[in-house]
């Protein structure tokens, strides 16, 4: 049985009489793509606030690769290999889009207490940075300003952004959020192709790309796990309708 | 770093280069060339930690009078060999930068402009009471420094050309810096600290040190000051000094180091040609400021990139 | 050092608390509420004293000059409110602070201009112009306790405006997030210009009050901001009680300390060195205090942000 590369462990959080994360644990392995759904208001969002580390938890554990990294900060948890996007999109202007990817990849490349060469013109930077661009299809707009993209564009510089990292796992917040059908088809397929390389935890209220993606369903609802499967024992679960009860995004599915 | 900025420096340079010759030669206007030049060293300095780090220092003049009193200090100790006193200045304002720098930084916003107003009271506050350098009243040098016991800084075209000469390094530098692996990740946590950390640097130790090189970088300026006016004052580290090489960096826009340039350049003449017009030149220069806050949100290097 | 002489130093370090507290109000609610760094209320507290001096001469009472101050520093602050800052609520602080330090640079200059670098003077009342015997052998100025008295009862005022009506409520809103009181549809231009022009006129007041024991000259007012700063950032950006603590004891921590620190030194240092010293690190102390507290308590003493 090979070790799971996350485990949550009983996280709880709460914001003064509101409990947010109610005893949530919860495993992760390679080559698995991890869906996380719940209604709005479910605490998705704060919990994954506590895996990627700009919240910490109450109470409980993250453990990713072995390693206990609840009081860990964001950026150290990154260079260990947890990539996480951001539901709204989280890019840097004013760079290009390649100098954002080239970013990504300079965190992971050596000391960049560097101050006389010119990073654009860093070869290995660029060229793997380009990698992460063409996986996501946007290399063609390597030399536009970040700025200039349209709001699928961005989505795909986060996507590539978490990819240029060469991380272990992908946090991935609501990807499709806010694209169009033909931009979320293929993210879609972006996102099954990474499957074999990467553990995936998605967060998506897209049913349809959630059914079709994911190996594995938790359902998020009130802070609690109400139900952990495949996404055909969940697609049964009374429970889960039960939760999303006047939500429509279950009967899509 | 466009090639339409480094084009605008070397312009710059080449015309400071060749004004003493053609006019501005005398000693009234190589003075005031040498504040333009010096200001705009400070301000070049500035630019890397409010452009390029989006950190608001209005503490930066006590970074020019940490250099300039060091000049003080040897001088009063008779101690004017500037391969000693330069080097020793420069150290002073970077441990000042480096000691102020490593609280300041842990703040951000308006506490981070209070903290570094803070400090530059401080550094304030004690040149005043330095009884020995003069006080309030300010030190007057016995001579500028000498180079290998060689009193040639004294001449005017000499100064002239070694403030231009050490201008020209500050911009080399900061540009650099913002060009390299250091300013991209400097630059990352300026626009979006998140998606920096999210990247997996913490900003911390990078605007540190960008804090302490702009500090160094103003002790250098703090030194060819004190040797421009062959006087020091503690003036020299109010804040309301601080506040003028914002607005210098700001006047100039945030575009780069060629902006400040431009801006401390256009203060220092502005001032000296307004104060030349009437004793009541603030009375402009206040309306001035604010007019330029309104409609000139890029600076000069902004109306020079439109136009 | 007596305890006759620590009592007036500490009642002096009081009343200059409550003086800075009524700048500090003002300050801090206008950058609570609105997120304005406003340099020029130092200013406003200098052409408060300037007005009152002004229209105490020309009415040749104390108490009309202090009276109409407090209309026509309103009227100054809204004047400077519609001509300068509210074209800079959006914008980003660096660009608040330049364009306020250049209002600082113009009005230092203008009153310079106007009224000449020589301070003004401004005359005691008679019925406040005794003394007030403190303890035995202490006569302490009844002025400066009027100071006190008054400066208490506003700061009881505006606890009660603040925490007690529905404008005082919307402004404590307003203060912790004010985009959501926007959206709940108060007009929140109306309110800005409000607490605006009620931070203006505190300011005002205060620089009128302090007039006759200060000296009333041009840029009386750029010292004075700063430590106001310091106070606001003490007590916690947008919180009026936090100011009216943190005021306080900027008071004490600055009078106490100007007098305190060369006699500390004097166990030191010899007598000139010791007064050197002493006061530069009178000077200073006030701010490794601010140090201090901002390390343990980043966001002051009585954060208000969310």
């Amino acid at each position: 049985m090979v070790e799971p590369l996350l485990e949550l462990r009983s996280l709880r959080k709460r914001f003064g009489g509101l409990t947010v994360t109610d005893d949530v644990s919860l495993d992760l392995s390679a080559g698995e793509i991890h869906a996380l759904i719940g209604p709005n208001g479910a605490g998705k969002t704060t919990l994954i606030h506590q895996i990627s580390g700009t919240l910490a938890p109450d109470s409980g554990q993250v453990i990713f690769a072995g390693k206990d990294v609840t009081h860990l900060p964001m950026a150290r948890r990154a260079r260990a290999g947890l990539a996480r996007s951001f539901q709204i999109t989280s890019i840097i202007p004013a760079f290009t889009v390649l100098a954002n990817a080239a970013l990504a990849v300079q965190a992971r490349s050596g000391s960049s207490f560097r101050f006389f060469r010119p990073a654009a013109g860093e070869a290995t930077l660029n060229d793997e940075a380009m990698a992460a661009l063409t996986e996501v299809g946007l290399h063609a707009r390597a030399h536009v300003q970040a700025a200039a993209l349209s709001h699928g564009e961005k989505r795909q510089l986060e996507l590539a952004i978490a990819l240029a990292m060469k991380p272990r796992l992908l946090l991935l917040d609501e990807p499709l959020a806010g694209t169009g059908a033909e931009e979320a088809e293929r993210l879609m397929r972006i996102l099954a192709g990474l499957r074999v390389r990467y553990a995936i935890l998605l967060i998506e209220h897209d049913m349809p790309a959630v059914f079709a993606l994911a190996d594995r369903i938790s359902v998020l609802a009130q802070g609690r796990i109400i139900a952990h499967g495949t996404p055909d024992q969940i697609r049964a679960d009374p429970a889960v309708r039960d939760a999303y009860l006047g939500d429509d995004e279950m009967g899509q599915a | 770093m466009r090639r339409e900025d480094a084009a605008i420096a070397l312009i710059i340079f080449a015309a400071l280069a060749v004004a003493p010759f053609v006019g501005f030669g005398q000693g009234y206007s190589l003075t005031m060339l040498a504040r333009g030049m010096i200001f705009g060293m400070a301000a070049i300095s500035l630019s890397l930690l409010v452009g390029g780090g989006g950190l608001v220092s209005l503490g930066h003049a006590a970074m020019m009078g940490v250099g300039a009193y060091a000049v003080v200090a040897l001088d009063h100790s008779r101690i004017t060999e500037a391969w000693i006193v330069v080097p020793t200045a420069i150290a002073a304002a970077a441990l000042f930068a480096g000691l102020t720098g490593a609280i300041a930084i842990r703040t951000s916003g308006v506490h981070f402009i209070m903290i570094t107003l803070a400090f530059g009271q401080m550094a304030f506050f004690t040149t005043s009471s330095l009884a020995l350098y003069g006080g309030d009243d300010g030190y007057t040098l016995y001579n500028r420094l000498e180079v290998f016991g060689s009193r040639a800084l004294e001449g005017g075209l000499v100064f002239h050309f070694t403030c231009l000469g050490l201008l020209i390094g500050a911009w080399a530098l900061v540009q650099a810096l913002l060009n390299s692996r250091f300013g991209r990740v400097l630059q990352a946590a300026r626009d979006n600290e998140t998606r920096a950390r999210a990247v997996g640097f913490e900003p911390y130790a990078y605007r540190l040190t960008a804090y302490v090189i702009a500090g160094a970088i103003g002790g250098l300026a703090g030194v060819l000051l004190a040797n421009a006016a062959e006087f020091v004052a503690p003036a020299y580290l109010a804040w309301q000094r601080s506040g003028d090489l914002l607005f210098m960096v700001i006047l100039g826009g945030l575009a780069g180091p060629h902006g400040a340039l431009m801006g401390a350049l256009a203060f220092v003449f502005i001032e000296e040609w307004l104060a030349k017009l009437t004793e009541h030149w603030r009375l402009i220069f206040g309306p001035l400021l604010i007019f330029c806050v309104f409609f000139m949100r890029g600076g000069i290097a902004g109306l020079l990139r439109r136009g | 050092m007596s305890t006759t002489l620590l009592l007036v130093q500490g009642l002096n370090g009081l009343q200059f608390g409550i003086l800075l507290f009524l700048v500090a109000a003002g300050l801090t609610l206008v950058f609570g509420v609105m997120d304005f760094i406003n340099l020029a209320h130092g200013v406003q507290y200098m052409v408060g004293a300037y007005m009152g001096a002004t229209l105490a001469a020309l009415t040749g009472s104390f108490w009309w000059g202090l009276l109409l101050t407090l209309p026509a520093t309103l009227a100054f602050g809204l004047l400077l409110e519609f001509l300068v800052f509210r074209h800079l609520y959006e914008r980003d602080h660096l660009s608040q602070v330049l364009a306020t330090f250049g209002v600082i640079l113009f009005l230092n200059q203008g009153v310079k201009a106007v009224f000449g670098t020589a301070p003004m003077q401004m005359p005691l009342p008679e019925l406040l112009s005794g003394g007030v015997r403190v303890m035995d052998g202490l006569l302490y100025p009844t002025y400066r306790i009027a100071i006190l008295v008054a400066g208490l009862a506003i700061a009881g005022l505006l606890w009660f405006l603040v925490e007690r009506t529905r404008v005082g409520m919307l402004v404590r809103a307003g203060a912790s997030n004010a985009p959501m009181v926007s959206a709940l549809g108060v007009d929140i231009r109306r309110l800005f210009m409000l607490v605006f022009g009620f931070g203006a006129m505190l300011a005002g007041f205060a620089g009128a009050m302090a007039a006759p024991i200060l000296s009333v000259e041009p840029n009386m007012g750029d010292n004075l901001l700063i430590l106001a700063f310091v106070v606001i950032v003490i007590g916690g950006i947008g919180s009026v009680r936090g100011a009216f603590i943190a005021a306080l004891l900027v008071g004490l921590v600055e009078t106490l300390g100007r007098s305190l620190m060369p006699d500390l030194m004097r166990l030191f240092l010899d007598p000139s060195a010791a007064r050197q010293a002493g006061a530069a690190m009178a000077s200073m102390l006030i701010y490794v205090v601010m140090a201090s507290i901002l390390a343990f308590r980043p966001a002051g003493l009585f954060p208000v942000r969310r």
